[in-house]
């Protein structure tokens, strides 16, 4: 608890102090640079348009991460259970996860006419990838041993997969897991600024481009934090679900304990 | 008539190399047969062979009367980290179908058989080597198999917890009398334990030489240092030194 938790909190509290010192003993206007004061001032009295907006973003990011659980887990499954899927599956998989969402976040929001599905398609685009890649190399990652214990007793392959393989991949996937979460609201967003600079309002990045056309510069760093604090929610929160998940029994989760 | 009757059995691995090169054995039923020979002469192919694993590459290996059940320890305990010592040893019950209330009452037996009563609940990295070894000793004996095939159980562990564990297996096997194929590259353990010790020669593996001993049971610390013991030991040892030259 004690320096882990102090020591970052102190820090952050001095860049703030320096901060808003710097933007007062220089006089730089809010138009280039607000200080985190004006900015906590912004948050609070455009909350009205805000929090709408993030609830839009969240919702995305997080229908995408489910998205990205529900295929990517049953990718790897599948890819777990036969080879040939796995060989002809897995090269496209890699060609998705490689290519800038950027790039195919114009077509996507052209194709699909609902902008808030195409935002969805385009963060789980981004997010399903490290799902998939562990949850495979966690099927995989299963004692030699241990597979062969199962044969001596007769297990089915379902049931092997159910008692041996998918146990063994819960820290690989939780891994994965995190890691998307993350993705899943970068894809969002960078959607939303696409969409946005096309005209097509939602979430808070439309929020941002907006802003900065108006001038609203504090507003815009309101945006951006309440951006990074999803962030750091949804990380948090995946961070926890996992330690509860491995705590009992997995490496990963000892550390804290001794 | 044996329990399993292994003739010229050979094994080449898909890489090339040939792992045993004609082993033949006859296991009796309830003996305790040691393996001895040289790391990496075959002596867990030949295990897995005789667990039904993996198929021989020449070579036949019959059962008279028929497969046996059986359990099986490897060098390592191998236990899933993610349940408890009384879901590990329970596994094998588990994938047979039977019943939880069952399974987990045999397995507590079965624990407390190895001297692990009270750590049903404890999880594999709650546990010390020696116990860890022991969990995968009772989930090899929990289906009351009539042959126990082990692969180097107590390799990686200390002299103290060893002999114990040695000793413990022993009385084991004196109450039930399964049949035991131990797999040692260890001159005393192998003495110690077997009515009879095969040794092997050096890759590509086979049974060079046999050797009786017929030192009564319980064998205890006294026949651990008796005189007969070491000379056991000296006879065992310049046959594996024998195998390995040939
Ligand atoms: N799956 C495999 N594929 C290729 N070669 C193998 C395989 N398994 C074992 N071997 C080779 O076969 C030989 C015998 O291996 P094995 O594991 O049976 O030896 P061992 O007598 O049990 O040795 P140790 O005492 O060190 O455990 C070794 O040379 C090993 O490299
Ligand atoms: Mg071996």
């Amino acid at each position: 608890m004690s320096a882990r938790f102090i020591a970052p909190v102190l820090m952050g509290i001095f860049m703030l102090v320096l901060w808003e010192g710097l933007v007062r003993a220089m006089a730089i206007p809010p138009y280039i640079l607000p200080g985190p004061i004006l900015v906590a001032k912004t948050l609070v009295s455009d909350w009205g348009t805000l929090w709408p907006a993030l609830v839009v973003t969240l919702t995305i990011t997080l229908q995408a991460l489910l998205a990205a659980v529900l295929v990517g887990g049953a990718l790897a499954l599948l890819f777990s259970l036969s080879r040939w899927i796995e060989l002809s599956l897995f090269p496209y998989a890699i060609i998705l996860q490689v290519t800038p969402i950027v790039a195919i976040a114009p077509l996507i929001i052209a194709w699909v006419d609902d902008v808030d599905v195409s935002l969805l398609i385009c963060a789980w685009l981004v997010a399903f990838f490290p799902i998939l890649s562990n949850t495979v190399l966690g099927l995989r990652s299963v004692d030699r041993n241990l597979l062969d214990l199962f044969e001596l007793y007769g297990a089915s392959r379902w049931r092997t997969l159910l008692e041996l393989r998918l146990p063994a991949a819960l820290p690989y996937f939780l891994g994965g897991l995190r890691i998307s979460g993350g993705l899943a609201l970068i894809g969002a967003v960078v959607a939303e600024f696409v969409a946005g600079s096309g005209g097509r309002a939602s979430g808070l990045a439309y929020r941002i481009l907006e802003s900065g056309y108006q001038l609203k510069i504090p507003r815009m760093f309101a945006a951006l934090v309440l951006i990074s604090a999803a962030g750091i929610a949804i990380y948090l929160l995946l961070s926890l679900i996992s330690h509860l998940l491995l705590r009992r029994w997995h490496e990963s989760a000892l550390g804290e304990e001794r | 008539m044996p329990l399993v009757r292994v003739r010229d059995v050979s094994q080449v691995f898909a890489n090339g190399v040939q792992a045993l090169g004609g082993v033949s054995l006859d296991i009796g039923v309830g003996e305790f047969l040691s393996v001895l020979g040289p790391s990496g002469c075959g002596k867990s192919t030949l295990l897995r062979l005789l667990a039904g694993l993996a198929e021989p590459t020449a070579g036949t290996i019959d059962w008279p009367q028929g497969r046996p059940d059986l359990g099986f320890v490897f060098q390592e305990p191998t236990l899933m980290p993610w349940t408890t010592a009384l879901g590990n040893v329970a596994l094998p019950l588990k994938l047979r179908g039977q019943a939880r209330s069952e399974r987990e009452a045999r397995a507590a037996e079965a624990l407390a058989g190895v001297g692990l009563a009270g750590f049903e609940k404890s999880f594999p990295r709650e546990l010390s080597g020696g116990m860890k070894m022991r969990v995968s000793i009772a989930r090899a004996l929990v289906t009351e198999p009539k042959l126990l095939l082990m692969d180097e159980p107590f390799a990686a562990l200390d002299e103290i917890t060893r002999r114990k564990l040695n000793t413990d297996l022993l009385a084991l096997w004196e109450r039930t009398r399964f049949t035991a194929v131990f797999v040692t590259h260890s001159v005393f353990e192998s003495v110690f334990l077997s009515q009879r010790i095969a040794v092997m020669s050096a890759r590509p593996g086979r049974v060079r030489s046999e050797l009786a001993i017929s030192a009564p049971y319980p064998r205890t610390e006294t026949f651990g240092t008796s005189a007969d013991y070491a000379a056991l030991c000296r006879l065992a040892s310049a046959q594996l030194s024998d195998a390995m030259a040939a």
